[in-house]
């Protein structure tokens, strides 16, 4: 089993991203869970959005303790607390204009896998605006090799072509391959 | 991306009972918001506007009025449904009685949420547990799989003519119903033929019958209802388990009162309901590994009370400890401990049992703290004086 947790404000759409990521587990065959942790809800808070995937049923309902992936999408949220309980080989990315060894020391980690991409640069590049989620999820992608990018860009037109139109689809799928491709360890 | 058909839908625990609450298209549904019911109705009223059922919706003030409405639908005739958590669910406390003397086949899926006060918007059963002696069936489910298939069982269960009672269907705030699991969803035609077309047995509105509802009913015949009720509501022992096997063929699944995980050989136990059964089955997952003899049983159906099965399965065990998601206040602790407490009670050979109380206001239960219960049973298995400790508190500051 992989235990996910995205770290976002609230309006960033981290929740949005872990039922995504959840989707293309199912659309695999696999077992998912996927839920947010609710808090005193006011808009800006950070926000924890959790995705289990399993080839066997899950039938654990409690909060993931020890993620073995963390995806930080908001950059002013890269602080050691937020990071707490990753296994020790684990995977964390990083919504930051900053390199990977920066974010390690800054957060004191000793963690091997640490990727860095500046998602909320391409987010406005290609969306005009900033909702960083979208293209963090094509930085997951790359950094885990839990699903593929193929696999993101059919939930993303399957989720989204009729809600935003062809245009503004192409537009996100074109930030999701950029921070795919910009990502680094 | 994996061609394969893909059978299960990615929903909530409040999504999957409006679907349910979809195939089975009410006549009426009335409700008034209150968090986290809400998403079963977000989702339901949706289905309202796109047309999907022929559903009347009404929009009332108050979760009185939302019984009220509900239980006078149902008395006209029609199948009737209503939501709730929490103080709604207290405040249709009045109207949720009456429902069950006047013998109304009302279902009602419940998010179980922390009573006030303090304020608290998360999951634990002292909303349904304030219910318990109400009359209602009360089904607890561990998953949103379970929220789904039950909420269409209660359909047949509620109408069946041995019975005619309303059912409550809970399941836990945010943990599932805001939580997305794949759930498998059958045909529209498939289940609509299950819960076939509802025939009334006395509808009100049925003039060439007239009847009259709600009439005074002192101490010449009140008890007699009352006695009437209490055999309706066992009734339930009776037919449950043949709507469940009639469900089969649809869901291949075999439902009980109760869920045992792990209980042949097990000597050491854990007793609890909804989605702590599956979190518990983890952690007994994990014991296993290690050769421990743990098991698990879940209480699917709390009332009527399953103390046949509770009987049976409890019988070779040494130690079980019951887990309640709710504080009784100056009782000698929770409502599930002493029903199966009472259950044991004839046994010569009984096994040792405790109590927890855990998870109030949504506190996490973890399949660490489930370790530790395991843990700690362990250690009071050889101990003398274990009954000086029979209520305890699953992690909490002092």
């Amino acid at each position: 089993m992989k235990e996910i947790k995205i770290i976002g404000r609230g309006g960033q759409g981290g929740k949005t991203a872990a039922e995504i990521i959840a989707k293309i587990g199912l659309n695999e065959g696999k077992f998912i869970q996927s839920f947010p942790e609710y808090g005193a809800e006011r808009q800006g808070a950070p926000v924890f959005a959790y995705t289990r995937i399993s080839d066997e049923e899950i039938t654990i309902h409690s909060d993931v303790k020890n993620p073995d992936i963390i995806a930080i999408i908001d950059p002013t949220l890269i602080i050691p607390k937020m990071v707490e309980g990753i296994k020790s080989d684990g995977i964390l990315i990083v919504n930051t204009n900053k390199t990977s060894d920066e974010v390690r020391d800054h957060l004191k980690l000793k963690l091997k896998d640490i990727y860095t991409v500046d998602a909320t640069s391409i987010s406005i590049k290609y969306l005009g605006k900033n909702i960083p989620n979208t293209p963090m999820l094509g930085a997951i992608s790359t950094a885990t090799g839990l699903f593929s990018l193929k696999d993101v860009e059919e939930e993303i037109k399957h989720k989204f072509l009729k809600k935003i139109g062809p245009e503004f689809t192409k537009k996100n799928i074109d930030s999701i391959r950029e921070a795919s491709k910009e990502v680094k360890q | 991306m994996s061609k394969t058909k893909i059978d299960r839908t990615p929903l909530s625990g409040a999504e999957s009972v409006a679907q349910a609450m979809r195939q089975i298209n009410p006549e009426v549904v009335a409700a008034y918001p209150i968090t986290p019911q809400t998403g079963i109705m977000h989702a339901f009223t949706a289905f309202v506007n796109d047309g999907d059922v022929d559903t009347e919706m009404i929009r009332v003030e108050s979760e009185h009025s939302a019984m009220s409405a509900t239980l006078g639908a149902s008395a006209a005739g029609v199948r009737a449904i209503t939501a709730t958590s929490s103080n709604g669910l207290a405040l249709m406390h009045e109207i949720v009685y009456i429902a069950a003397s006047t013998r109304l086949p009302i279902v009602m899926p419940v998010v179980n949420r922390a009573l006030s006060g303090p304020i608290n918007i998360h999951c634990d059963h002292s909303d349904t547990m304030a219910e318990r002696d109400s009359g209602w069936v009360q089904i607890y489910c561990e998953n949103n799989q379970e929220a789904y298939e039950m909420t269409l069982l209660a359909i047949r269960l509620a109408e069946h003519k041995d019975i005619l009672l309303p059912v409550m269907v809970c399941q836990d705030g945010f943990i599932t119903s805001h939580g997305v699991e794949g759930v498998k969803l059958y045909k529209d035609s498939i289940v609509k033929k299950f819960l076939g077309k509802y025939k009334p047995k006395h509808p009100l509105l049925d003039t060439k019958n007239p009847i009259t509802i709600g009439p005074l009913d002192f101490y010449d015949y009140y008890f007699e209802h009352k006695r009437q009720q209490s055999e309706a509501i066992h009734n339930v022992r009776k037919v449950f388990p043949k709507l469940v096997k009639e469900f089969k063929k649809i869901s291949g699944k075999d439902y009980g009162f109760i869920e045992s995980y792990m209980m042949d050989d097990a000597k050491e136990a854990i007793v609890v309901m909804s989605s702590s059964a599956g979190t518990t089955k983890e952690v007994v997952d994990r014991l296993r590994k290690e050769g421990r003899k743990v098991g698990m049983v879940k209480i699917r159906m709390f009332r009527p009370f399953p103390i046949s099965e509770i009987k049976e399965v409890l019988k070779g065990v040494d130690i079980v400890a019951v887990l309640d998601r709710v504080e009784s206040f100056g009782a000698v602790g929770g409502p599930l401990f002493n029903e199966i407490r009472s259950s044991l009670y004839d046994y010569n050979n009984k096994p040792k049992i405790v109590n927890y109380v855990f998870g109030l206001g949504g506190r996490s239960y973890t399949p660490e703290l489930g370790r530790q219960v395991f843990d700690e049973i362990s250690k009071d298995k050889n101990s003398k004086d274990y009954e000086h400790n029979l209520v305890r508190y699953l992690v909490v500051r002092n």
